[in-house]
């Protein structure tokens, strides 16, 4: 915590809950950049995908290590995922389920670490006034990621049905267009119903990943703000503490996995015709 | 709820994740996993017809154990009538052999006797010449009464 600033419970948690932000251009508004998110979900990506890559590097096929034992099988159980999901062609899906997984699981679990041991060190050590370790509290990267996932839904979509049986499927679907003098409002509320349909993936994909990971981020803090009431309430706090993290790591795991399996099942259902 | 440039960011981080995933990690390691479980499974039929194969041998084995065993003792079997045909022949064998021996040494005593006696009737007729040439006081033509010598020869 700042030592100029003011400590109380506002501050404390204003403080924990700010950007490491960058402005690219003077003004600012969107062209900024949160550093903290960007650094922490680089490190982990190249961390994860990194010690992916030396296992798979020396992966035989053979008798396992047990390293490779432990990579096959997060990747068998991806790959078991994917198949019961998505019938079609999953050499891209498969890997791009295994990416969000694991990314995503480790990014969450950047929530386990201690919020003021970590303030402390990029205070101390880095000297950064504010630092967030979890970048999918950060409602950017869960969108970058939804985005994406939609974008590829979009793509494989137009790519199976072509533009015109994509664009037929977004004005006739699910109402139809018979009869023929009601066709115009038929077409009017069937493309409303896609539109709330297609808005409403990205949005609750990304949003629940976010709000899950962000109440977590917050509970911790209301439980550290309890630890600045005197020895009992830290000694409360340390065991509301831990059992927050245990059941937490429920959660990291659960949004992760649920997170993939929204990926895949998105993409599958863009294979699919009404 | 603040977007701003962090986003395209992590699009961009995210697609090159991606991109790294399925080009380097997943097709090596998933190549690696369906190459074990091929060998897994190429293992287990293997291990499998070797024991079909080893159950088909111990069958095998048994028939020709019985086999041998029928074969051996009609083998015996055979070698006992064999010996017996053989003793049985080597004896006919020997008694004819002694038949054969005994004719032939009776056949020679045969011809011994005659040979003895054909030359006991030439010196007979020898002397009975002499001494019908003594009688007679004098020489008799072997020649002249060969014809008379011969007949009395032959009535000896």
């Amino acid at each position: 915590m700042a030592a100029e600033q003011q400590l109380d419970a506002t501050s404390y948690i204003q403080h924990h809950l700010t950007f490491l932000a960058h402005p690219v251009i003077e003004s600012g508004g969107f062209w900024t950049i949160h550093r903290d998110t960007i650094v922490t979900s680089l490190v982990l990506g190249f961390l994860t995908l990194g010690f992916l890559w030396l296992v798979t590097r020396r992966a035989t096929s053979g008798v396992p290590s047990k390293t490779q034992a432990f990579v096959e099988l997060s990747v068998e159980f991806v790959n078991d995922q994917v198949r019961s999901l998505f019938h079609h062609d999953y050499r891209f899906v498969a890997p791009l389920a295994l990416t969000v997984f694991v990314w995503v699981l480790f990014m969450n679990a950047m929530d386990f670490l201690p919020v003021d041991i970590v303030a402390w060190i990029f205070q101390n050590v880095f000297h950064q006034e504010e630092w967030r370790s979890v970048p999918t509290a950060d409602v950017n990267t869960t969108f970058a990621l939804s985005l994406s996932v939609f974008g590829l839904m979009i793509f494989y979509s137009i790519k199976n049905k072509g533009l015109g049986g994509w664009l037929h499927e977004l004005l006739a679907t699910p109402f139809g267009l018979k009869p023929t003098w009601l066709s115009p409002l038929l077409v009017l509320f069937n493309l409303l119903f896609n539109l709330i349909e297609y808005l409403s993936k990205p949005l609750s994909h990304s949003l629940r990943l976010y709000g899950n990971m962000y109440a977590g981020e917050i509970i911790f803090l209301l439980i550290g703000l309890w630890a600045a009431t005197g020895v009992v309430g830290a000694a409360f706090s340390s065991v509301l503490n831990l059992g927050w993290a245990i059941f937490h790591i429920l959660i990291v795991v659960l949004q992760a996995y649920i997170f993939m399996m929204l990926t895949v099942v998105y993409i599958s259902m863009a294979y699919e015709s009404h | 709820m603040n977007i701003n440039l962090t986003m395209l960011m992590q699009a961009v981080a995210f697609g090159v994740f991606i991109w790294f995933c399925a080009r380097f990690i997943w097709p090596p390691l998933m190549r690696a996993i369906e190459t074990r479980q091929k060998q897994i499974a190429d293992g287990l039929a293997a291990g499998e017809e070797g024991r079909q194969n080893l159950s088909k041998a111990e069958n095998r084995i048994a028939q020709m154990m019985v086999d041998a065993k029928s074969r051996a003792s009609e083998i015996i079997a055979q070698g006992e009538k064999l010996k017996g045909e053989t003793v049985e022949q080597a004896r006919n064998e020997a008694k004819t052999e002694a038949e054969r021996i005994l004719a032939s040494a009776k056949a020679e005593m045969e011809q011994e006797i005659h040979r003895a006696r054909d030359a006991l009737r030439g010196q007979v007729a020898e002397l009975a010449i002499a001494g019908a040439a003594k009688i007679l006081k004098r020489e008799v033509d072997p020649k002249a009464h060969a014809d008379l010598l011969a007949e009395i020869e032959k009535q000896l």
